[in-house]
C-alpha cells in the first residue's frame, strides 16, 4: 500500500512546495512509495481523505483557513507543518507588531475590505505531529518525514542550535571572533549552517531550538552594538509568535 | 446558457477559480477570482532595514525568489548610489538564468505538460521522460545553489554584491550536465509545438526589458509593440494599478491604453534576434512563428528561453573569474525602482530608505498582478471561438490558457485581498 500524501496550502510563498519538488529526479522513486491525493500545484485530481500524511503549509490568517485547516486534521492521521509560515507564523506574523489598521491602510485605499486576522501558525488550532522548521526546510529535513512515516517511526528532526553544525564545517564563529550578529545560537539547526558557511551570519530562519537562551542572546547582540530595536527586529522575522522567543517581549 | 466554474485552478501556484457564464458565444460574466490571503509585504517592510529588503522581499514567492531578490538589491544599490563591478553583474546575471531555467522548467514539465498528454498530473507519465526532464530542471536548481548558496530563497545576494565569491571549479563541474539538460530541451522541442495547441490569435500590447547588449534580464529599457519605450524609472508613469472587485490582485494597465502581457512571450517576441542560434532553430521547428500573438506560444517561448540561456551559461561560467564581489556603500536615504525580467515577466520593486537606513515605503509589482487583466481579456475573446464545446471542455481549456501565463498568484497577492465570496 502507497502512502496516501495530501499537500495543502494557506497564507505562504509555496517555497516549501517548490523545495520538496526539488528532489527533482528522485521525484519517480518517491512515487513508488507514495500517492499523492491531493496537491493542487501539481496535479489536477484532488482527492478527499483520509490521509496518512498532510504536509500543510502556510501561516492562518483568514476565518476561512482556520476552518479548512481544522478539516484537513480531521481527515489525516499525520499531520506535520510544513516551514515556519505554518509552525509559528513565519515571516507574514511580522504584521502582527503593527495595528492591524496601521497594515492595512498603508497597503488598501480601501482598508474597509480587508478582513484578515493576525497571523498564527496552525498549531494555534489544530493539532501538529511534527514541526518541520525552516524558511524553507531543507529537502532532507522533508525526506526524513516521509521515510519515518513509511517506516512508522518518530523523525529524526535536529533541536540543537546551528553552532553545532557551523563547527561541523569548521567555520570561525561570527559572533565572537568577528562580532556579527549571528542568531546560531538560539536557531534549530537542520539546514547545514548554509549561512555561515557562505560568510553570512545565521537570520534565524529555522527558528528557535529547542531550549534557547534568549536573554544571554540578547546580551551579546547588546555587547556588539546591536539597538534593542535591531535586536527586536532579528527575533521578530521567521518566527517572532514562538514561545520560546517571548522574553524580547520585555525590551 | 452555460455556466462553467473552476473551483481550484490547479497546477498554478497559488489559490484562484475560474467563473464563467456564456449565452450562446457570448460571455455574459467572467471572473478570474484570486482567494490567495494577503501577506502585506509592503506593510512589514516599513521600519525593516534596507538590508532586510532582499531578505524578506524573496519571500513574496517561492518560486521567482531570485528575481524578487535582484530588483529588490537593484533598488537599493540605486538610493545608495552603490555601483557594482562587472563580476557582480555576471554572477546576478548567471543566477537569474538558473533561476528563469528552474522555474520554466517546473512550468513546462510539471505544469504544463499534462494538459498536451491528456494526464491530470505528470506522476503518471513516463517515467524515463520525467527523469530527464527533472535533470534539466535540477541544473537551474544547481546553478542558483552554487552561488546563491541555498536553492530556495538564497543567502549569498547583499547589498553591494555577494557575500562569498563562488569557486570558478565548481561552477565548471556544472558544464556537463548542462549540455545534456540543453540536449533534453532541444528534444522536448515537438512537445510543445504549435499543434499541440489551440490556434487562437489575439492582439494585445506585450511588454517586456529590452537591452541592446543582451538578452535582458536584469537591467534593460522597458518596451512594447505598440511603441512603449521608457526608462523602469519611468514605470509608475506609465503603468497604472486599479482594484478590482472580485480578485485579491491588483489589476494594471498601461495609461490611457489597456491591460498588457508581460513575460516569457514578451520577451521572446521582442527581444527575438538575441536568442542563441539553436534556440532560434527550434523556434523554426516548433511551428510557431515569433513575434507570435498566440498566448499559447509562451510555453514555446520558455522552452526558446530555456535553450538559448544554457548557451549563454556555459559562455558565461567560462568567462568568470574569481575576484572581489562586494562592493563598498555608505547609508543615505532617498528613493528609488528596478526592474528584472521574472521568469514569468517584469517585476518592479520601489523603496523609500530614510537616512537611518529603514525602509519609509516599498512598491511592489509583481508580473502577476500585471498579467491579470490581460489573463480576462484573453478569456473573453477566447471563450467565443470555444462556445460550442460542452461545460467540461472549455473549463479545461480555459484552465489551459490560464496556465500558459504560468501564474505566480502569491506574488500577485503579496500585498492586496478585496472581499471575496468563496464558491
Amino acid at each position: 500500500m502507497k502512502l496516501k500524501v495530501g499537500v495543502f496550502k494557506f497564507t505562504s510563498c509555496s517555497g516549501c512546495q517548490v523545495e520538496l519538488i526539488r528532489m527533482n529526479e528522485q521525484l519517480p522513486e518517491l512515487l513508488n512509495l507514495v500517492e499523492f491525493k491531493y496537491w493542487a500545484m501539481a496535479s489536477s485530481k484532488l482527492e478527499d481523505g483520509l490521509y496518512d500524511l498532510a504536509l500543510v503549509e502556510g501561516a492562518i490568517s483568514t476565518p476561512e483557513c482556520i476552518e479548512e485547516v481544522k478539516a484537513i486534521r480531521e481527515k489525516s492521521r499525520v499531520l506535520v507543518a510544513l516551514g515556519d509560515c505554518a509552525v509559528t507564523g513565519g515571516v507574514p506574523s511580522i504584521r502582527n507588531w503593527m495595528s492591524q489598521r496601521e497594515a492595512e491602510t498603508i497597503v488598501y485605499p480601501k482598508p474597509g475590505y480587508i478582513r484578515s486576522t493576525r497571523v498564527y501558525g496552525i498549531d494555534e488550532y489544530v493539532k501538529v505531529d511534527y514541526y518541520l522548521k525552516g524558511c524553507p526546510p531543507r529537502l532532507e529535513n522533508i525526506l526524513e518525514v516521509f521515510k519515518a512515516v513509511i517506516l512508522g517511526v518518530k523523525p529524526r528532526l535536529r533541536q540543537h542550535p546551528v553552532c553545532v553544525e557551523c563547527k561541523l564545517y569548521e567555520n570561525e564563529c561570527l559572533l565572537t571572533t568577528y562580532k556579527q550578529p549571528c542568531m546560531g545560537p538560539v536557531t534549530a539547526a537542520g539546514c547545514g549552517a548554509i549561512c555561515p558557511n557562505v560568510g553570512r551570519v545565521c537570520e534565524g530562519c529555522y527558528g528557535p531550538m529547542s531550549d534557547p537562551n534568549v536573554a544571554s542572546m540578547v546580551e551579546r547582540l547588546r555587547e556588539i552594538g546591536l539597538s534593542d530595536d535591531e535586536i527586536l527586529r532579528k527575533f521578530r522575522k521567521y518566527a517572532g509568535m514562538s514561545k520560546l522567543y517571548r522574553e524580547v517581549a520585555k525590551l | 446558457m452555460k455556466t462553467v466554474r473552476i473551483g481550484y485552478l490547479t497546477r498554478v501556484e497559488g489559490k484562484a477559480e475560474l467563473d464563467l457564464t456564456i449565452d450562446g458565444e457570448e460571455v455574459k460574466d467572467l471572473k478570474l477570482k484570486i482567494y490567495e490571503e494577503p501577506r502585506f509585504f509592503e506593510a512589514l517592510l516599513k521600519g525593516r532595514s534596507f538590508e532586510e529588503a532582499v531578505e524578506l522581499t524573496s519571500r513574496i514567492c517561492g518560486i521567482c525568489y531570485v528575481t524578487h531578490q535582484l530588483s529588490s538589491v537593484r533598488a537599493v544599490e540605486k538610493v545608495l548610489g552603490v555601483e557594482v563591478n562587472d563580476r557582480i553583474r555576471l554572477l546576478r546575471r548567471l543566477i537569474a538564468i538558473g533561476g528563469i531555467i528552474s522555474s520554466h522548467c517546473l512550468h513546462l514539465y510539471l505544469l504544463a505538460l499534462p494538459d498536451v498528454l491528456g494526464l491530470p498530473d505528470v506522476f503518471t507519465a513516463d517515467p524515463k521522460l520525467l527523469v530527464k526532464a527533472l535533470r534539466l530542471k535540477a541544473v537551474g536548481d544547481k546553478l542558483v545553489e552554487l552561488i546563491g548558496g541555498r536553492g530556495v530563497h538564497p543567502v549569498t545576494i547583499v547589498v553591494g554584491g555577494f557575500t562569498y565569491t563562488p569557486p570558478k571549479d565548481k561552477l565548471m563541474k556544472l558544464t556537463q550536465s548542462l549540455k545534456e539538460a540543453k540536449k533534453t530541451a532541444v528534444e522536448s522541442v515537438p512537445l510543445f509545438s504549435a499543434d499541440k495547441f489551440p490556434r487562437f490569435e489575439v492582439d494585445c500590447e506585450r511588454v517586456a526589458l529590452s537591452n541592446p547588449g543582451e538578452y535582458a534580464i536584469n537591467e534593460g529599457r522597458v518596451k512594447s509593440n505598440k511603441g512603449l519605450d521608457i526608462s523602469e524609472d519611468e514605470f509608475r508613469a506609465f503603468i497604472e494599478e486599479t482594484q478590482v472587485p472580485h480578485s485579491t490582485a491588483k489589476h494594471s494597465k498601461v495609461k490611457g491604453r489597456g491591460s498588457y502581457m508581460v513575460g516569457p512571450l514578451s520577451r521572446v517576441n521582442l527581444n527575438f534576434s538575441q536568442l542563441s542560434d539553436d534556440a532560434r532553430e527550434a523556434a523554426e521547428a516548433s511551428g510557431f512563428k515569433f513575434p507570435s500573438s498566440n498566448p499559447f506560444a509562451a510555453n514555446m517561448a520558455r522552452l526558446l528561453e530555456v535553450i538559448s540561456l544554457i548557451d549563454e551559461a556555459l559562455e558565461l561560467i567560462d568567462a568568470y573569474r574569481e575576484g572581489p564581489v562586494r562592493a563598498p556603500f555608505q547609508v543615505k536615504g532617498g528613493s528609488a525602482g528596478a526592474i528584472t525580467e521574472a521568469p514569468r515577466g517584469m517585476n518592479y520593486h520601489w523603496y523609500s530608505i530614510g537616512d537611518d537606513g529603514l525602509i519609509k515605503a516599498a512598491d511592489i509589482s509583481p508580473p502577476t498582478c500585471q498579467n491579470a487583466r490581460r489573463v480576462e481579456d484573453d478569456l473573453r475573446e477566447y471563450v467565443p471561438t470555444i462556445a460550442h464545446l460542452s461545460e467540461e471542455e472549455i473549463a479545461s481549456k480555459c484552465a489551459m490558457l490560464i496556465r500558459a501565463y504560468d501564474p505566480c498568484i502569491s506574488c500577485a497577492v503579496h500585498s492586496i485581498e478585496v472581499k471575496v465570496k468563496k464558491l
